[in-house]
């Protein structure tokens, strides 16, 4: 008869057991998002996080083996990035009419994300590898990753560095936006889009659905111009 | 569907090649999401050839950050030297971002007379 650690150790190895853990924990984890009302601090994939770093230490596995299976979950970051053109588009009737403030708020919000991240972290002596892995955190997390991996950095530091900022945004945008007395839709999610990506985004539309229209606008334009702006500015700090 | 894929597919592959043979400072993805963005432009009919399957993808675009996320695990004791500096760092960079982002928006808009919709 074969026994419980023969078959754990013959299916630990192969891609199918890991993929199946991916989607099972990030059920679990969008099960309590739901059931919490959709409530921003319970992040569905903070969650799924916690649980997949759990189970990998428990048994042992290192993340390189995990990574085999979660690859193919991984892989779909680059088609997502493309996909994101879709919302652009449709929003380009947005665009065109509030083309000058967005251009504006968008270069004032994207430089303030990476220059106060990374002034801060160089307050704290935070260099090299963790330096460059903050440096895009603003950004979507599929552009992130690639833009931390161009710069030296650390591209799954920087993945849980992401959805911290994600999520920090979606917390405080409300109120922070409250106590500004910003009033206009367009303004609040947009700036939310640009500094908090797409949890900022969900967030956004909880609250408005102009507001999430502008957000999803202001994650994809903060996305491009990330690419751009953060290897100057690191250039700066380094 | 499969055509859908395709066109992501290629757009990419194409972002990929064409920041690879210039040295352009995006992500290849990123450049293929404006080459896509263009190939609406010269040929709408592709928008709904591919909405489907773009708001699939984006519905579940969190579980795509897992795997990564999940790295974490090899950073242990980065984060727990750096910990509350990281924390501070992104909560005081995020607000700061946010306001800096709609106070600019708003005197923009004012300025331009571009008010508010609704």
């Amino acid at each position: 008869m074969t026994d419980f650690a023969e078959i754990w150790s013959y299916l630990a190895q192969g891609p199918l057991l890991w993929l199946t853990a991916t989607l099972a924990a990030y059920a679990v984890g969008d099960a309590c998002f739901r059931a919490s009302g959709r409530r921003p601090i319970v992040n569905p994939v903070l969650i799924a996080v916690l649980l997949l770093a759990a189970l990998l230490w428990l048994s042992g596995t290192p993340y390189q083996t995990y990574f085999e299976g979660a690859q193919f979950v991984h892989f779909l970051l680059g088609p997502a990035t493309v996909a994101l053109a879709l919302p652009l588009w449709d929003n380009l009737g947005h665009v065109r009419r509030a083309a000058l403030p967005m251009l504006v708020a968008l270069l004032a919000g994207s430089t303030v994300a990476v220059v106060s991240a990374l002034g801060l972290a160089v307050a704290f002596g935070i260099d090299g590898e963790v330096l460059a892995s903050i440096a895009p955190k603003s950004a979507t997390a599929p552009v992130a990753l690639g833009i931390s991996d161009r710069l030296g950095g650390s591209p799954t530091l920087t993945a849980v560095l992401v959805i911290l900022t994600g999520i920090i945004g979606a917390i405080f945008a409300t109120p922070l936006l409250n106590a500004l007395r910003i009033r206009d839709w367009r303004a609040r999610g947009f700036a939310t889009g640009v500094a908090a990506h797409g949890i900022g985004t969900a967030r956004a539309f909880q609250v408005h659905p102009t507001a999430g229209a502008f957000a999803g606008l202001g994650m994809g334009l903060n996305a491009v111009l990330t690419a751009f702006l953060a290897p100057l500015l690191l250039g700066l700090f380094r | 569907m499969i055509p859908a894929l395709l066109t992501l597919l290629s757009a990419q592959l194409g972002g990929e090649a064409l920041t690879r043979l210039t040295g352009a400072p995006l992500p290849g993805p990123v450049l293929g999401m404006l080459l896509l963005l263009a190939g609406f432009a010269l040929f709408p009919a592709l928008v709904e050839v591919l909405r489907p399957l773009a708001t699939t993808i984006l519905g579940n675009l969190s579980l795509l950050f897992v795997p990564a996320g999940t790295g974490v695990v090899g950073h242990l004791d980065k984060i727990v030297s750096f910990g509350p500096a990281l924390v501070v760092v992104l909560l005081v960079s995020t607000l700061a971002a946010i306001a800096a982002g709609a106070l600019t928006f708003v005197a923009v808009s004012r300025l331009t007379g571009s008010g508010a919709e609704e």
